[in-house]
């Protein structure tokens, strides 16, 4: 098969660009008198200068514009990453927070200067905790992941305080990866709580495992399967009835915006991920922010400092004395991505509370529309037949199928599936997550997706399958053909990892 | 391996592993089944040699390009012997999970274990049940 032109260029590092002495900007002369030599001590100082890439200002943006367009991303095509949420960006957002009040606001700034931004994260505070029914929130923790280590590291300065040491913490074996990755960090043990075979939580198991050792249940509502769980007020029960407390991973708030509260599931703590929830681009691994709203039985152990309004309406920064307070600390240097507040405060003011529960409502429409396309029994091929949902019937913001059938049947595995997309133009869904579905296939489609779009991909889906009956497996084992690069061989880039640009 | 294949001669945990065993040695490792829902095999760590293992519980985790899981033990014991080839070619579990993919050799500590594991009828029973 020919290449593709971009298969074809070869991509160099921006080091390996350029020439000695080639400039994009130069610096204006000095103009004031230098700094004294012992501003800085000799040792913290360079003895040559950095080694930087020489460049003109052409190649610079030649050089990331062509990166990126080997990319995939939100604004190329459909992105249904399940339990990502890669929902769009309005491009208002971007507008608001490119205003040089907040992208040039230094974090250094003395507060009583700040006031406009303090204002925003203190508003944005009052927002989520009235989504999520929790009344006080920090918006330090600067990813889901570090959420969730500062629900647990929550949860044990609460046990620890009533001199209570446990070392327990469940989780549902659907469980995101980083909870028990966060688990572990914490200095705590993972204790797994099984499935039933509705797809919720194993309540018998549960309560065999709830003793006086377990500090917390982590779970996420709908699940990871796209499932709510319909025994929330007895796990609830039974966690709080152990003294334990209830932690909700906020991974799925996109299908229960302002329709129903963790706080009022009888959570204690939450975590929010406001670049999937409340819109940020994301996908390339920053920057995220991933707030915490929790009960008042856990407010005093909260993050330090506190965005706070006196009786006069003036914001400030709260840092409590270290010795009085019982604050869990600083997770964080500064407050937190301040980008992604006045984005997600921009979404969330634009859409009002109406409008959220409209996402939410659309999202789980549209996730119900597409599934019920790929189980359409009069479809040629049966995609249900190869394809089935996991668990239930129905499903809320994302669902998740096996391709269990399809490997067998057809002798393609869920990976050449996700590849063949490639050349759709789709980006694959979450693959072999989770893992107690056999070669599980996971669809997020998100509310800001068309009709016309979910109908191409449940085509692209049949599509492939059709292919793979009539002209075998090697077509989807082989793709992606139309990508900047082909099937990558994992095993080699993981064992044998080859660093092209020495740092 | 490309097809399923489980041996007559080794007895089956329902986590997908098995066990040889000769007399109060055991030699231990994942089926086949497991090696395919894996995917290929990225790095596997072995625990030392003394490591005591208990039935049921994880004694060490195999990394593939879909995930880290943990392998359970069949059957309890001290480990007297780690297949040390498997540090620089983790693939032979893939390839050969019966032979050169073996995990891990223990002393049994609880010989009477073995009546709690399954035949090779029990255990692809299992798997189409």
């Amino acid at each position: 098969m020919t290449q593709t032109p971009q298969q074809r260029e070869e991509t160099l590092t921006i080091f390996q660009k350029g020439a000695s002495g080639r400039r994009a900007f130069q610096c204006p002369q000095i103009d004031v008198p230098p700094a004294g030599g012992e501003l800085l001590p000799g040792r913290f100082r360079r003895s040559a200068p950095p080694r930087l890439p020489e460049v003109s200002e052409p190649e610079i943006v030649r050089h990331y514009v062509r990166l990126s367009k080997r990319n995939f991303d939100l604004d190329s095509g459909f992105y249904p990453l399940g339990s990502c949420t890669m929902k769009h960006n309005p491009r208002l957002h971007e507008r608001v927070a490119a205003l040089a009040g907040h992208a040039r606001l230094h974090p250094l700034q003395d507060p009583e200067r700040a006031q406009g931004a303090l204002e925003l994260m203190w508003n944005l505070q009052q927002a989520l905790a009235e989504i999520s029914g929790l009344p006080h929130v920090s918006l330090q923790p600067s990813a889901g992941s570090h959420g969730e280590l500062a629900g647990v590291l929550l949860t044990r300065a609460y046990h620890e305080a009533k001199g209570e040491h446990r070392h327990k913490v469940l989780t549902p074996d659907t469980a995101h990866g980083t909870n028990p990755a966060t688990v572990t960090m914490a200095g705590l043990e993972v204790v797994k709580v099984a499935t039933n075979s509705d797809g919720g939580v194993d309540v018998e198991d549960l309560r065999a495992k709830a003793d006086g050792d377990v500090a917390c249940l982590m779970l996420t509502n709908p699940n990871t399967l796209g499932l709510f769980d319909p025994n929330i007020a007895e796990i609830a029960e039974i966690v709080h009835g152990v003294g334990a407390t209830l932690y909700y991973d906020g991974a799925n708030l996109n299908a229960v915006m302002g329709i129903s509260r963790p706080g009022d599931m009888g959570f204690d703590i939450v975590h929010f991920n406001l670049h999937k929830s409340f819109t940020q681009p994301h996908g390339g691994g920053g920057p995220g922010s991933g707030p915490i709203a929790v009960s008042d039985r856990i407010a005093p152990f909260l993050p330090r400092p506190l965005v706070v309004r006196s009786e006069d309406g003036a914001f400030d920064l709260n840092h409590d004395s270290p010795t009085s307070s019982k604050s869990i600390g600083r997770l964080r240097g500064f407050q937190g991505n301040y980008g992604c507040f006045v984005r997600a405060y921009a979404y969330i003011c634009s859409l009002g509370a109406d409008g959220l529960k409209d996402a939410s409502e659309t999202a789980v429409l549209n996730a119900n529309y597409l599934l019920a396309r790929l189980k359409d029994k009069n479809a040629h091929p049966p995609v249900a037949e190869y394809l089935p949902l996991a668990y239930g019937e129905l499903c809320l913001h994302e669902f998740v199928l096996s391709g269990g059938p399809m490997k067998r049947a057809l002798q393609i595995k869920t990976l050449d599936l996700a590849k063949r997309l490639l050349d759709f133009g789709f980006h694959p869904p979450t693959v072999y997550f989770p893992l107690l579905v056999e070669e599980a296939l996971m669809v997020e489609p998100t509310e800001t997706e068309t009709k016309e779009t979910l109908d191409a991909f449940a085509d692209a889906i049949a599509q492939i399958l059709r292919e793979a009956e009539t002209d075998g497996p090697e077509v989807a084992q082989n793709a992606p053909y139309t990508t900047p690069v082909r099937r990558l061989d994992e095993v080699a880039a993981a064992k044998h990892p080859v660093i092209r640009q020495a740092l | 391996m490309a097809e399923a294949n489980y041996p007559a001669d080794l007895l089956y945990h329902p986590e997908h592993d098995w066990a040889r065993l000769e007399e109060l040695h055991a030699t231990l490792g994942i089926t086949w089944y497991a090696q395919d829902a894996l995917g290929e095999v990225v790095f596997f760590e072995p625990p030392a040699v003394g490591t005591e293992l208990i039935k049921d519980e994880p004694y060490a985790e195999v990394e593939s390009v879909k995930a880290v899981s943990d392998v359970i033990a069949p059957l309890s014991g001290e480990i007297v012997e780690v297949n040390q080839a498997l540090a620089d070619s983790p693939e032979k579990i893939n390839q050969d999970p019966y032979g050169e993919g073996w995990l891990v050799k223990i002393r049994l500590s609880e010989p009477a274990e073995r009546d709690g594991l399954m035949d090779v009828q029990a255990y692809t029973q299992s798997l189409t049940g």
